[in-house]
């Protein structure tokens, strides 16, 4: 089956005056099969934002050298000239964002934003671009889109205005939709709800979805696959089943132990993972996450590792000298490993 | 809406009310005192008699004040000593508005047509050349005194060069009737072309001195506020859209981006108000401007009172209209 | 291990202690943007050359300004002013004296006129925003009120107001006159960072701790108060010599002819100035460059403060 979109090491480095170029995302690489879910996961500054930004080439031009291939359906979105690229934006691939208040444009009506779209992808008229902007609506579950269609985004809630955002963005019914953290401006309640609409939509439409968070909590009902991202790099992919079960990959061991648990007994603290993304050495010096890792070993600073699939089964990818060893094979190792103190 | 405009309209009485007292304070201490100031030294002692009474001066300064309200509702200013003496304060105000009118709506429009493009061109083209020159010609716009702006055009063009006329608001000789006050207007009314030419010819020089002065502030506050818009995320949601970058610029840059301007136009009339009593002296521009410049040296106040409360009405009362405009343009004022 | 974690922290923390604060504060962020800016350094240099000038003026100019050296050259008759000519590079005005001497003096009193106006503007201001601020309530909203009032008259026209009323124009009139408007101006701008301040974040959480009122103000509020502060005073200092030089132009100025003011003597110039244009082009020129230099001045400033630059 042949991939609808397909990053092959796409390299974003970000150069700016007096300061030595950062590289944001390094040669990151995966594929989105159509229909498929895939997940980008990881805590802020990974790269999995710039990542999306840089497959839609939102990236501004000026202190950004973007190098490697981004096929979509055929062409290399990253060589295409920008025109090509806003044909195809919103009508093949589609965005939505963090923020739903701000991603808005406060002076237009709600109604205006949608025929946009249409009117631009589809060459509708304003008044039929209204009827399906109604019926759009209305499919996002928003109550009374006649209303709606004339008011102003300050005057929805923040559920309503992400409903609407991605009544935008599939409005053309596009073979990708990338969503960027979408629910974590919201309110928990609410983002269960974004949440289930987003996979009812994504299955209806067969739209590709890449879903963009640092909550292993979003990602664990909704995606087929999970891309781990640390530093740029990525460090795990497996699916949805298997990654949860027995997470290899020292860093999604921690971010899923970290989580906290209604069942845990009182008085069981919380582990976090030591340290922050600030401790990081670079890849090219070894792995990147050793100075947080509890496993580390010397060759962890000496060798930068490689992402290779497991022995045992080869759609589960790892780059990690030191893997976490199978639950159930060494659970109380694992266990005692992670409750030593700092000295 | 309507709540947000009553609420406007109502602090507009309290600034008016606040003013008036400011004038009144303002009249009381003009040397000599106020009969002397608004009958002029040679004053008759019956005269002054009369306006002893009229301004009931032996009265406690609230009837004063009371009495002064009550003139200046009725519209009595007394009569200019010095502008055009014997014709009254008001007329002299009446007959010279129209000239002031097309001189400073004439500067707005050389300012925003200058300033918003160049504005937006300077803010897409960042750190460019373009954008640094801006930045220099625009603080020039402002440090240049427009009284001598004018004069250096006035002296090239008109003294120098002779390629427009140096003074006035209409060549002596031509037929024009007479409409509006407004003489450009007037001459397309009535279809009168040359007439209406010729007060052109009279205006361009003032317009681009007088013009200068908004051109300078638009031109940066374009500037910056296309700046701001542009890293928005929602411009950002268009961009995923696809959009033409035609729509995404007037649709989602622009309409946000002149926000700042509109309320900035308020401010503006207040300088082109105090910009064009030195342009209309330069070019002896027979305006209020030139008259108020008129009755600080004929020391003529009824005259000057007239003026000086009616430029500061005015602006209060044009800047309640841009707010009222901003909140029709801007949806989220209205929701306060 | 998570030992090797442990020890990388400790080496992080010494070698933090070792080299000082090597985070950049906002100040050294702003000196350091603004060493860049040309728009500054531009700027600073008119401002310091200025003051230099108006320093050391009196002693370096060839000839007293109030002597009427070149009269025998001058004919109000014939209306002929003494042309440039050795010792007079700048020529004499319609009074006879030394054009370039009358220039040289004439930088102090400008830069004076531009110094106290803002600074009466400044005081002025900071005590009506004092006094609205600190006891808040109807007190602040009635002086914010008459503040408002005074800010939508155009400063020109309050400043013509109240040159007029005085029956013999000087100096010191001019001085008052123009800095009038500024007052309402710096209040609103004082008032306004001290209720930022009031409400920020930092303030709070000093609160929070338990700090003292006092140290409070001085070392959290006061220090980001004052770089608006000194920008607005900037751009004062060159629409106060701006405006006063518009009052001389109108005949509200200073009659006095003996302390030469650039604004002063630009407005004494407008009656000859058809047939002597260059007795107004020499102060009009002096004025516009120094009130470019402030502006620059205040511009780079203001740019280099913006927290929005901070990379």
């Amino acid at each position: 089956m042949t991939a609808l979109l397909q990053v092959e090491d796409l390299t974003v480095q970000f150069n700016r005056k007096g300061v030595a170029p950062f590289t944001a995302v390094d040669k990151v690489s995966f594929e989105v099969a159509p229909g498929q879910t895939v997940g980008l996961v990881g805590e802020s500054g990974c790269g999995k934002s710039v990542t999306s930004l840089a497959i839609m080439r939102l990236l501004p031009k000026r202190g950004t050298t973007i190098t490697g291939r981004v096929d979509f359906e055929g062409t290399d979105l990253l060589s295409l000239p920008l025109e090509g690229m806003r044909d195809r934006r919103g009508r093949d691939l589609a965005m939505i964002f963090q923020d739903p208040l701000s991603s808005l444009n406060p002076v237009v009506p709600i109604g205006i934003q949608v025929t946009e779209v249409l009117e631009r992808h589809r060459g509708m008229k304003r008044s039929a671009a209204m009827v399906e902007a109604r019926e759009l609506l209305e499919s996002v579950g928003i109550p009374d889109p006649s209303r709606r269609l004339k008011e102003y985004p300050h005057q929805l809630s923040g559920g309503m205005r992400q409903r609407a955002l991605i009544a935008m963005a599939l409005a053309c019914r596009p073979r990708l939709m990338i969503a960027d953290e979408p629910t974590t401006a919201l309110d928990v309640t609410i983002q269960a709800q974004i949440l289930a609409l987003l996979k009812t939509l994504v299955v209806e439409h067969g739209t590709a979805l890449i879903m963009i968070t640092h909550d292993l909590g979003v990602v664990a009902g909704l995606v087929d696959q999970v891309n781990v991202l640390y530093g740029g790099r990525v460090v795990e992919r497996a699916d949805r089943h298997v990654l949860f079960a027995s997470p290899r990959h020292p860093y999604t061991h921690g971010l899923l132990a970290s989580i906290p648990r209604l069942d845990a007994g009182p008085g069981e603290r919380l582990t976090p993972i030591l340290g922050s993304v600030s401790d990081n050495i670079p890849w090219t010096g070894g792995c990147a996450f050793a100075p947080r890792c509890s496993r580390e070993i010397d060759t962890c600073r000496q060798v930068s590792p490689v992402l290779e699939p497991l022995s045992s089964r080869t759609d589960h990818l790892l780059r990690c000298h030191n893997p976490v060893v199978p639950v159930g094979a060494g659970a109380a190792t694992v266990a005692a490993t992670l409750e030593e103190e700092p000295s | 809406m309507l709540r947000y405009t009553v609420r406007r309209l109502l602090q507009l009485v309290l600034v008016l009310f606040v003013l008036s007292l400011l004038l009144f304070i303002w009249l009381r201490s003009l040397p000599g005192g106020p009969v002397t100031a608004l009958l002029g030294e040679r004053a008759t002692p019956e005269k002054r008699e009369e306006l002893n009474a009229v301004l009931g001066l032996d009265q406690p300064i609230i009837v004063q004040y009371f009495k002064f309200l009550g003139r200046v509702v009725q519209g009595n200013f007394g009569q200019s000593t010095g502008v055009s003496p014997g014709t009254s304060a008001v007329d002299v105000f009446i007959t010279r508005f129209g000239a002031t009118v097309e001189l400073t709506v004439g500067a707005m429009i050389f300012g925003l047509a200058l300033g918003v493009p160049l504005g937006y061109m300077a803010a897409k083209r960042r750190g460019g050349v373009l954008d640094n020159g801006y930045i220099v010609l625009s603080l020039i716009g402002i440090a240049v005194p427009v009284f001598f702006l004018a004069f250096l055009l006035k002296y090239v063009f008109a003294v120098k060069w002779g390629l427009l006329p140096p003074s006035g608001r209409q060549t002596p000789g031509i037929e024009a009737t007479r409409v509006t006050g407004l003489f450009i207007v007037d001459g397309l009314i009535t279809r009168e072309w040359d007439a209406s030419w010729d007060s052109v010819r009279h205006l361009i020089l003032p317009w681009i001195a007088l013009g200068t002065i908004p051109f300078a502030v638009i031109f940066r506050i374009t500037r910056a506020s296309v700046l701001e818009v542009q890293g928005e995320d929602f411009v950002r949601t268009a961009e995923a859209k696809g959009l033409t970058s035609r729509t995404i610029r007037n649709r989602h840059v622009l309409r946000n981006a002149m926000l700042p301007v509109i309320t900035v136009t308020g401010l503006l009339t207040g300088l082109l108000l105090t910009g064009a009593v030195l342009t209309e002296k330069v070019f002896g521009y027979p305006g209020i401007g030139e008259a108020l410049y008129l009755g600080f040296t004929k020391k003529d106040y009824p005259v000057i009172q007239v003026i000086i409360l009616a430029a500061a009405a005015a602006f209060v009362i044009i800047n309640t209209l841009v707010d009222l405009t901003y909140a029709l343009v801007d949806p989220r004022i209205r929701a306060r | 291990m998570v030992t090797t974690f442990s020890r990388a922290r400790k080496q992080r923390i010494d070698a933090l202690v070792n080299s000082g604060d090597e985070g950049s504060s906002l100040l050294q962020d702003a000196w350091a943007r603004l060493k860049g800016s040309p728009l500054f350094w531009f700027g600073a240099v008119i401002v310091g050359l200025f003051v230099v000038l108006a320093i050391i003026g009196p002693w370096i100019a060839p000839h007293d300004p109030g002597a009427q050296l070149l009269i025998d050259q001058t004919s109000r008759a014939r209306n002929s002013i003494a042309p440039a000519q050795d010792g007079f590079p700048l020529g004499g005005d319609t009074q006879g004296r030394d054009l370039l001497s009358r220039m040289i003096v004439g930088a102090r009193q400008t830069l004076l006129v531009g110094i106290f106006a803002t600074l009466i503007g400044l005081v002025g201001g900071l005590i009506l925003g004092i006094l609205a601020g600190a006891f808040g309530g109807w007190i602040d909203t009635l002086v914010m009120r008459i503040v408002d009032v005074m800010l939508s008259i155009p400063s020109l026209l309050l400043a013509i107001s109240i040159g007029v009323l005085f029956t013999n124009p000087n100096l010191t009139s001019v001085i008052i006159a123009v800095s009038i408007p500024q007052i309402p101006v710096f209040a609103r701008l004082l008032r306004g960072q001290m209720l930022a301040q009031r409400e920020s974040d930092h303030v709070l959480a000093a609160r929070a701790l338990g700090v003292k009122r006092g140290p409070i103000v001085f070392r959290h509020m006061v220090p980001n108060s004052i770089s608006p502060v000194i920008v607005q005073a900037t751009l004062v200092v060159a629409t106060s010599i701006l405006d006063a030089a518009a009052l001389s132009f109108l005949g509200l100025g200073s009659q006095d002819v003996s302390q030469p003011e650039w604004g002063q003597m630009l407005g004494e110039a407008q009656g000859s100035i058809d047939s002597h244009p260059q007795l107004a082009f020499w102060p009009a020129g002096a004025i516009i460059v120094v009130v470019l230099g402030f502006t620059l001045l205040g511009e780079a400033l203001r740019e280099a403060i913006d927290p929005k630059n901070r990379r």
